[in-house]
């Protein structure tokens, strides 16, 4: 389970954390006789100037199951949804969706790609101009060829599924964040992806649409068969309805496996993430010196 | 000896930051320019930004070129009666408005009113993940979202230059004419003889025809490179609105001295 990376770099809240503690299998959380994995990145190494954020990391992104990705706010979650999608290029190891390189992909075959792809951005990103319906119509608009009627239908349908049909005419602003995740959720998969990539799915909902998101995502990955890869530090949702998870922090992966393995580990760092303990190997100030010194300087 | 050198290299650096944002703007304008084809098979898009960035700029431009007509006329009829010209007023006041403040006032009105809307439209989409989320549609967000802008910015500057030159000749015959006695006649028939279709109308609506492309470009190039923050957003409109108006006076004298430089 998980990999062997090697020491991760750059200035982080959280201190070094000590080697997983599971073994690696060339970066798999699957067996050697599970189909080739949707996402499989090997040796990705990406920094933003000095800053080191992923370091000789391997993963694999099982097909048609919910895949975690958790870790501590700022250890480059969101920027691994973005390599994973060819918004950001590594600067080595590769990354492969559905056998196509990604980062080595021209603009046309990468764009065409991503009509496979969906992804749900923390924010919504809904385009503010268009209407409830016109977003979620947006995709299909521009992607296929399909009469205004049978757009009508597809959206309606989409919308249903989300629970928003009733709010079809309206505009994004009137909308609660829930509400604007779970159109976005409509629109990400207006045309029937093979995967969807969640981008911190539940941060700032009430219980109630927190529910409501937790169980679509779920509900859409089993009914569709789709592959999902939820970005998350909420762990207690996210491991709810993960089937896989990675822990990542400092540029590393440092558990993976099942929900449950993952659950179960009783390695340092994952437990003190897992279960949010103020002391352990992540270190809650930022290295200073001594206190006594700058004070009385 | 240090400190000089400290003095270059950031004088370096900030001229490699000068060429290397140049470059950026250039590649955005050649992207914008690729989006043309599919404009033209989206048209409506385009219909709709001429009237964001046209239509709703008519009222500031006319209401700002019915002043400027009128104060060019008191201005112009004070030193006009000095040498007995005062029945020339007319012409003054049409070939100050068609040759140089239709064009530039305009740009410089179309800069603070729809350019630094266009920035922050643009700043705010790129905040709000608006242009991550076109791109992960697999939709081109400088054809979808910039060209259509840019065109609409394009068409509507020299249509915005023609009215302000029209109504500001409107507000000089009001004063002129209707305030300080000249004959309305001499006016007209002035101007008519004067003015030359090539030399003074085309000359101007080239003029504006430029000063769209600049101050458009600016605007969404500001907006599409603005750190995606609250204050960065800020500044891109800052910036817009500042770069448009220096660039509009800068290359209005250019352009006056190829065209009326003899």
């Amino acid at each position: 389970m998980g990999q062997r990376n090697r020491h991760g770099g750059g200035p982080s809240v959280i201190a070094p954390a000590p080697a997983p503690a599971r073994g690696g299998v060339d970066g798999g959380i699957l067996g050697p006789d599970a189909p080739p994995p949707l996402v499989r990145v090997r040796g990705l190494t990406f920094a933003r100037g000095s800053h080191l954020i992923f370091d000789g990391v391997d993963l694999d992104i099982p097909r048609g199951r919910v895949t975690a990705v958790m870790g501590p706010s700022g250890t480059g979650k969101t920027t691994l949804l973005n390599l994973i999608t060819g918004q950001l290029r590594p600067q080595s190891g590769t990354i492969e969706v559905d056998g196509e390189p990604v980062h080595r992909l021209t603009r046309r075959d990468l764009f065409r790609l991503r009509m496979r792809m969906g992804m749900l951005f923390q924010t919504g990103a809904l385009l503010t101009d268009l209407s409830v319906f016109d977003n979620v119509a947006y995709p299909l608009r521009e992607h296929t060829r399909l009469p205004e009627s049978m757009i009508r239908r597809l959206v309606l349908m989409k919308l249903e599924a989300v629970g928003l049909r009733g709010a079809c005419d309206q505009m994004p602003a009137t909308l609660s964040g829930g509400m604007a995740r779970r159109v976005a959720l409509a629109r990400a998969v207006a045309l029937d992806p093979m995967m969807i990539l969640y981008d911190e799915p539940f941060s700032g909902q009430d219980p109630i649409s927190l529910g409501v998101l937790m169980s679509l995502i779920r509900q859409l990955n089993d009914a569709s068969r789709m592959t999902s890869v939820v970005v998350s530090h909420d762990v207690a949702e996210t491991l709810r309805i993960a089937d896989y998870a990675y822990l990542i922090a400092n540029g590393r992966v440092m558990e993976a496996g099942t929900a449950d393995q993952v659950r179960a580990s009783r390695a340092a760092w994952p437990r003190q993430f897992l279960q949010g303990l103020p002391d352990g190997p992540a270190r809650f100030h930022v290295p200073a010196p001594d206190l006594a010194h700058d004070i009385l300087a | 000896m240090s400190r000089v050198l400290d003095h270059l290299a950031r004088l370096g650096r900030l001229g490699l930051e000068v060429f290397a944002r140049l470059g950026q703007a250039h590649w955005l304008l050649f992207g914008i320019l690729s989006g043309m084809r599919d404009l033209a098979m989206r048209p409506r898009r385009l219909v709709v930004e001429v009237h964001r960035i046209g239509v709703l700029s008519v009222l500031i431009v006319v209401v700002s070129g019915l002043f400027v007509g009128m104060v060019l006329a008191l201005q112009g009829y004070y030193v006009l009666s000095q040498f007995g010209a005062a029945e020339s007023l007319g012409i003054m006041v049409a070939a100050s408005l068609v040759r140089e403040l239709g064009p530039v006032v305009t740009a410089l009105l179309v800069a603070g009113r729809a350019g630094s809307a266009l920035t922050a439209e643009i700043g705010l989409m790129k905040a709000t993940d608006q242009l991550s989320a076109l791109q992960m549609m697999a939709v081109d967000p400088i054809k979808r979202i910039l060209t259509p802008r840019f065109v609409g910015g394009l068409l509507s500057m020299p249509l915005l230059a023609a009215m302000f030159s029209a109504v500001g000749v409107l507000g000089g015959y009001l004063v002129g004419v209707g305030l300080l006695g000249i004959d309305g006649g001499a006016y007209w028939s002035q101007m008519q003889a004067r003015i030359d279709l090539h030399e003074d109308i085309v000359n101007g609506l080239i003029k504006s025809l430029v000063f769209g492309v600049v101050v458009t470009w600016i605007a969404l190039f500001q907006g599409y490179a603005a750190t995606p923050t609250a204050e960065g957003v800020s500044r891109a409109t800052t910036r817009t609105v500042v770069h448009s108006a220096l660039a509009v006076l800068g290359l209005d004298f250019v352009l006056t001295a190829l065209m009326f430089g003899g």
